[in-house]
């Protein structure tokens, strides 16, 4: 079950539309009426390309991070590839916009 | 980096001492800010402290009860700027937003904006990498690298060309993915048996083009050195990278829209090659 303590990341793939419009749209709308605290970004490939410090404090918290973005093997790696361990426990939880739909992810997120 | 700029990060704060504001304007910000770039974190009541420490420029808003607070970093990193939004429409907040980064002096990548940089590299999969260098002898804009302990990673982001997946095609082990691109397994789909198969494939027909992508360049680079000793023609040389380069094309390697766009003057000369075969040879007998 999610619960407030958990982390949730979406990525916005604003650099490059690989991510269907439709779902990247419904899954923020979603997110915001919800009415839970969220971390978004404009694109997690940009931020890795830079190595940006902040995707370490991301994947930071006392509970599980689930994120919305692209398939798990890329997002993992490109944590990586910035110097950021990608935790193999569990605790983050990479959901898939490209392939999944808005409610699919949404349920993920926000357990609904 | 070619750019380096970090994203303003932008907190819609809603806890004590605010109104929230309404899930609409809360999406229609929230989009907005993204597709220009910025960051965006939502914190209620229940967030904790000590966060946001890696940002160097945040843009506070919220509809406070009373004057919008003054915040300082303690460790005077990160500038702060605050903003009171109550009775802001979403595109007025918009307005206070890009006012507030002027008064920060903070500047980011810009997603779409006139010459926008797209993020194209390629990240190793080290679940499915052996180390086998492929990428390393084929890549010729030194994208890859060693570490201090051999291993392969990508050292320089901004020399790959983008749109470009030709390492990744040339991966034994499918090791090797863009993100960005359209389809799988590149863009990071789960790898299939025949992934692998084809990607086999592919490395024997790079090897009946004589032995492999790298090692035709180096002979042809040989042969162009040769000639080029003794005819001094820098047009010579130029014509032997051209030839190289249709070979690669009618590989299917490379796309035929990148080799398009590459200027053959910037190719690494005979010389390169002939030094990094070296370095290869070296590297694969440490490590043999």
């Amino acid at each position: 079950m999610s619960d407030s303590t958990d982390k949730i990341l979406y990525c916005r793939c604003a650099f490059s539309q690989v991510v269907p419009v439709k779902t990247k749209e419904e899954v923020l709308e979603k997110l915001c009426d919800s009415g839970r605290d969220f971390e978004c970004v404009s694109d997690l490939c940009e931020m890795s390309a830079r190595r940006d410090d902040r995707l370490g404090e991301l994947l930071e918290g006392d509970g599980k991070v689930k994120i919305a973005a692209c398939y798990p093997r890329a997002v993992k790696w490109l944590f990586h590839q910035a110097g950021i361990p990608f935790p193999e426990d569990g605790s983050v939880e990479v959901l898939n916009m490209r392939e999944d739909t808005a409610e699919t992810i949404s349920k993920g997120l926000l357990d609904e | 980096m070619k750019d380096s700029k970090n994203p303003i990060q932008v907190i819609l704060y809603e806890g004590s001492g605010t109104t929230p504001i309404s899930s609409g304007d809360r999406l229609a910000l929230t989009a907005n800010l993204l597709d220009q770039g910025y960051s965006v974190s939502r914190v209620s009541q229940n967030a904790s402290p000590g966060k946001n420490q890696a940002a160097s420029a945040i843009i506070v808003l919220g509809q406070f009860s009373e004057a919008a607070p003054e915040i300082m970093d303690a460790s005077g990193k990160t500038r702060i700027e605050t903003r009171d939004t109550t009775g802001l429409n979403h595109e007025s907040i918009l307005e206070q937003v890009e006012e507030a980064r002027e008064s920060l002096d903070a500047e980011q990548n810009q997603p779409g904006a006139n010459g926008a940089w797209k993020p194209w590299f390629p990240v190793i999969d080290y679940d499915r990498c052996t180390n086998c260098m492929q990428c390393l002898s084929f890549c010729l804009f030194d994208v890859y690298g060693v570490d201090d302990e051999k291993q392969i990673q990508v050292q320089n982001n901004d020399n790959c060309k983008t749109n470009c997946p030709a390492c990744s095609r040339v991966c034994p082990e499918v090791a090797i993915m863009f993100p960005k691109y359209t389809s799988g397994p590149i863009n990071g789909e789960p790898v299939r048996q025949q992934d692998v198969e084809r990607e086999s494939m592919k490395v024997d027909i790079t090897a009946l083009l004589g032995g492999d992508i790298y090692s035709s360049l180096k002979t042809r680079s040989e042969k162009a050195k040769s000639r080029f000793s003794k005819e001094r023609s820098p047009d010579k040389a130029l014509d032997e990278r051209k030839r190289c380069m249709i070979k690669l094309q009618q590989s299917g390697i490379i796309p035929p829209e990148v080799l398009a766009e590459l200027d053959l003057e910037s190719l690494p000369s005979a010389e390169a090659i002939q030094q990094k075969a070296k370095e290869m040879a070296a590297l694969q007998n440490k490590q043999g």
